[in-house]
């Protein structure tokens, strides 16, 4: 006898509902619905995929089995950054993100879904107060497409053709951002110098004309470096009436000007430092903000969840921003094609647990986190220099939580020095050597608040004898 | 009173006794207790400190922040508490009855699949970490993009997009690249139809398409084959649609359009965001589509996470795969890899290989399914639809689209008739409907062709008690509809919140979308 099939996620498949139910809908057998489907493209054939389910226990131990051939090393330490930072993690995000309720929510009425609401409302609140910019959008998929997203509004709001980026942006951003600007922009990249690493204004000036779209800049940049001139190519890119976007990392935002500070027109960010584990790069979040000005904000492409009143008198609400204009053609929900963006389902998750690390770290953790990161840096760079063929870092100004490492005089390339560390148990920092091969053998540190002194000094000591 | 004890042919009134949760909790900046800190981090250790002396100082003054950022200051126990209190606020797939939000695919997310992803096998492990230490991740990659190219008959996919739409977005940018890569600059149409989801027609146009609208016909729900001739010229870059459409209709002509297209010189690319009815039963790639894509987060059981984190992993034929966003996962026999260079891709529209959570999650699900959990799970979906159209269309004022249509996962219903009867349309009732402890529904996309409109959709994880409470409360507010229509008008009255003013969302001198904002303009 042929047992009975049964699910544990499908609770009608327990006996005699399934008869029941197709009794109701008057037919026999579901297959009379399937009739809708032509019989030509029925798919008929096997799937080579297992056949039978599988307990939850028996799920775990596989799954669990193939995981474990990751090598989480004992003790082992890292030092990659370069778009997905290491910060520690505190134990109330993971606890709040993981409610069931947010968890598995999505896209009920804001009287269902009220919380929900109110906690992006915060996340663009306290990212608003980071940011010192008045408009922040609920979160957006990356922060390379929040980059895409903001040059795309640039693009919008001035009708230009032209994108100026520094050429130390990262290769991957590079790719998001040539893919975005396609059809509507041709990026034209503005050296930096070579030896602060900044951006080379006097090049900037030449660059720069009434067909620019935007300036877009990072700070801190890719290599580490920040980007002191922000003010300065601010007034540069708005003589000649472009915008600034530029890129940021908000854990930074304690100590460095923020962009709303610096002259920024659109500002963009990964949010994952805040809160969010390096998870392989899967928990990442976009950040788009800009000024409270109709013409920005009618080119945002993200939702926007603004705070508004109820029929009772100090109730608040919280609610999509939505366009009673027929020209605001903002979202892709609304207006489709006219919207010409595509922010849907994004990363709301990874923006709760941001919401939380802002609250908890508040206005004098977001000071000292930037302190410890820059301190704990700058003592790795101190140690790593005094080794004898290692520079770092290349150039002369000041870093934030990443910096260079440069090993040509000691004969080795990054990818042997790495290899030789990971014996260590020690992963060395992110290659650079064929994204930038001007700066010969080099790669990116990363070090934040998570590493120790001894961690550091681990890392010296085994990069001493590596290079031996 | 519990549905089970509920007999219909006794009902009156149903009185759920439903109250949601009402803290009338704060905005967190009014919880401020200034001077608060929460100690997360240590100071850099002293040897640190003396070693490199005040480093803010050496901050050029030009790009150091003056005034601290004005963010709350609150102690743990009470940032905790104010979250679960909005948590508490939040009607999650778990909290209740989830029939109402069609094209969601609202499904349970199983717990074992949550607590697999928070292993620090993923959560401690960096995307740019030498392969040798990630063999785990890329097996499941590896592994997973098997199956669902068994599941879609396509050839190679990509997990970057994170997003249904994100995906679509690259999809779109895949069929500019592969014209490009012929030479062929002169396509620049995408075709699309008003049944499906408005990304089809955004995102072709974001990659700088002008796209062509075709409507379903009045009487069969399907695009026809005529308006699709009348539209295609040698401008045609290609047709994304979603199939089956948002309307639950499966457009029997597919298979001609994907015909005509390619007659045409141009790709089709399908959007399976509704493909929780037909998994095991249709396939893409037998279909003829060049491209398509999976929510991950709607058929696979990754939980929605209030609106993320997404995954729409990306399908690409034999002819385009070599299109797809880098990098993409390969094995050679012995070890996963990551390849970076592919010859024509894309590049990238996102970081590093997307939401690994999901693909984790997705691998897990399907293990505890197997092929034929696969096929029972859309039949339950199949059938739990019908189930409810049949019972929802008992229902005084409510109809249904394309009638003589049967529906797949899905079905557009419409409030035409009850809106004529009584003044109450389909915003109103959803308004009401909350109010007995069920979670709204989707009313449809843009544009809205079929007035006042409901599309609920019950997937393979919810009861038949659910789809009949859900079934009475329309009953009951049809009911009031009729009798009593102001309190539909004024609802909701049992949820967290009342009726909310419209006005400020859209306007420029009352929205805020800042707590700074909402005090310059309203404190």
């Amino acid at each position: 006898m042929n047992k009975h099939f049964v699910h544990r996620y499908i609770p009608n498949t327990a006996p005699g509902i399934r008869e029941k139910m197709l009794k109701e809908i008057g037919i026999s057998d579901v297959e009379q619905i399937y009739n809708e489907i032509p019989e030509k493209i029925r798919f008929k054939g096997k799937l080579d995929i297992p056949a039978e389910q599988l307990s939850e226990l028996e799920v775990l131990k596989q799954v669990k089995t193939i995981l474990k051939k990751n090598k989480i090393i004992e003790n082992s330490l890292s030092f990659l950054g370069a778009g997905c930072w290491p910060h520690y993690v505190p134990a109330l995000c993971d606890e709040i993100s993981g409610r069931s309720e947010f968890l598995t929510a999505y896209a009920g009425l804001e009287a269902t879904d009220l919380g929900r609401y109110q906690a992006l409302f915060e996340f663009q609140s306290m990212m608003g107060d980071l940011f010192a910019m008045d408009v922040v959008g609920a979160p957006v998929y990356d922060g390379l497409s929040a980059s895409g997203d903001a040059i795309l509004m640039a693009a919008k709001i001035t009708g230009r053709r032209e994108l100026l980026v520094p050429e130390t942006i990262s290769y991957d951003r590079l790719l998001v951002l040539k893919v975005y600007s396609e059809p509507w922009l041709s990026i034209i990249k503005v050296k930096s110098r070579r030896n602060t690493g900044e951006l080379d204004l006097n090049d900037l000036k030449t660059k720069i004309t009434n067909n620019t779209a935007a300036v877009f800049i990072e700070n801190p940049t890719y290599l580490g470096v920040i980007e002191s001139q922000c003010k300065d190519i601010a007034h540069i890119a708005h003589d000649y009436g472009a915008l600034l976007v530029a890129s940021v990392n908000p854990i930074s935002l304690g100590i460095l000007t923020p962009p709303g500070e610096f002259g920024a027109d659109i500002a963009c960010a990964e949010g994952q430092p805040l809160g969010n584990h390096i998870s392989c790069g899967g928990a990442m979040l976009g950040i788009l903000a800009c000024h409270d000005e109709k013409r920005f904000v009618l080119a945002m492409p993200s939702f926007l969840i603004t705070i508004t009143k109820t029929s009772v008198k100090g109730e608040y609400a919280f609610s999509w921003h939505t366009a009673f204009d027929e020209k605001w053609e903002r979202i892709v929900y609304t207006a489709r094609d006219k919207a010409k963006s595509f922010t849907g389902t994004s990363s709301a998750l990874w923006a709760i647990n941001a919401t939380v690390y802002m609250a908890l770290l508040g206005p004098k953790g977001f000071r000292q986190i930037g302190e410890v990161n820059m301190q704990k840096s700058y003592y790795a760079m101190k140690c790593l220099s005094k080794i004898g063929d290692i520079k770092s870092p290349l150039f002369s100004s000041i870093h934030f939580n990443e910096f260079t490492v440069n090993f040509d005089r000691t004969g080795k390339t990054v990818e042997e020095i790495n290899k030789a560390l990971l014996k260590c148990g020690i992963i060395g920092g992110k290659d650079i050597s064929k994204e930038f091969p001007e700066f010969g053998n080099t790669a990116i540190y990363c070090v934040t608040e998570i590493h120790s002194k001894e961690d550091i000094d681990r890392l010296t000591k085994a990069l001493k004898e590596v290079i031996q | 009173m519990s549905i089970n004890r509920y007999k219909r042919k006794e009902f009156e009134n149903i009185e759920t006794g439903y109250q949601a949760v009402r803290w009338h909790e704060p905005v967190i900046y009014e919880l401020n207790r200034k001077g608060m800190e929460n100690q997360i981090i240590p100071l850099a250790e002293k040897k640190i400190r003396t070693e490199v002396g005040d480093i803010l100082s050496c901050i050029p003054a030009k790009i150091q922040r003056t005034s601290l950022p004005e963010l709350p200051e609150l102690s743990e126990p009470e940032i905790m508490r104010h979250y679960l209190r909005l948590s508490q606020q939040t009607f999650g797939f778990d909290s209740g009855i989830n029939v109402g939000l069609g094209t969601c695919t609202m499904k349970y997310s199983p717990k074992i699949n949550e607590l697999l992803t928070r292993l620090p096998e993923l959560t401690e492990v960096h995307p740019l970490q030498d392969e040798e230490t990630i063999q785990g991740i890329l097996e499941i990659m590896y592994k997973l993009r098997n199956w669902l190219c068994e599941l879609s008959g396509m050839d190679d996919f990509s997990f970057q997009p994170r997003g249904g739409a994100h995906g679509v977005y690259a999809n779109a940018c895949i069929i500019r690249a592969y014209h490009f890569s012929r030479g062929d600059t002169k396509r620049n149409e995408i075709i699309t139809c008003a049944v499906s989801h408005p990304c089809n027609a955004g995102c072709p146009a974001a990659a700088g398409f002008k796209v062509i609208t075709l409507y379903p016909e009045k009487d069969t729900g399907d695009i026809g084959v005529e308006s699709l001739k009348a539209a295609v010229s040698e401008r045609t870059a290609g047709i994304m649609l979603t199939a089956p459409y948002d309307t639950g209709v499966f457009d029997s002509k597919l298979v001609e359009y994907v015909k005509i297209i390619h007659d045409a010189g141009g790709l089709v690319s399908l959007d399976q965001a509704n493909f929780n009815g037909v998994m095991t039963k249709l396939r893409a790639g037998d279909i003829g589509a060049d491209l398509m894509h999976f929510n991950l987060h709607k058929t696979f059981s990754t939980p929605h996470g209030s609106l993320g984190p997404g995954t729409g992993a990306i399908g690409a034929n034999k002819k385009l795969k070599k299109f797809l966003p880098v990098p993409i996962v390969e094995y050679d026999g012995s070890k996963y890899h990551l390849n970076y260079n592919l010859s024509d891709s894309i590049g990238k529209v996102g970081a590093f290989s997307g939401v690994i959570h999901n693909v984790i999650k997705t691998y897990a699900w399907i293990l505890s399914m197997g092929t034929k959990g696969l096929q029972e799970a859309s039949e339950w979906a199949v059938i739990n639809n019908n189930y409810l159209i049949k019972k929802l269309l008992e229902i005084p004022g409510v109809e249904i689209a394309w009638p003589n249509r049967r529906k797949l996962q899905e079905a557009r219903f419409t409030l035409k008739k009850l809106k004529e009867d009584t003044g109450i349309g389909s915003a109103d009732f959803n308004e009401r409907i909350i109010d007995y402890g069920i979670q709204s529904y989707f009313e449809s996309h843009e544009p809205m062709i079929i007035p006042d409109p409901v599309t609920p959709e019950a997937s393979e994880t919810v009861t038949k008690e659910d789809i009949d409470m859900f079934v009475e409360v329309f009953r009951q507010v049809s009911k009031e509809a009729y009798t009593n229509p102001e309190i539909v008008k004024t609802a909701p009255h049992r949820c967290s919140i009342h009726k909310i003013d419209p006005e400020p969302l859209g306007s420029p001198k009352k929205w805020a979308m800042t707590w700074r904002v909402h005090l310059k303009k309203h404190g």
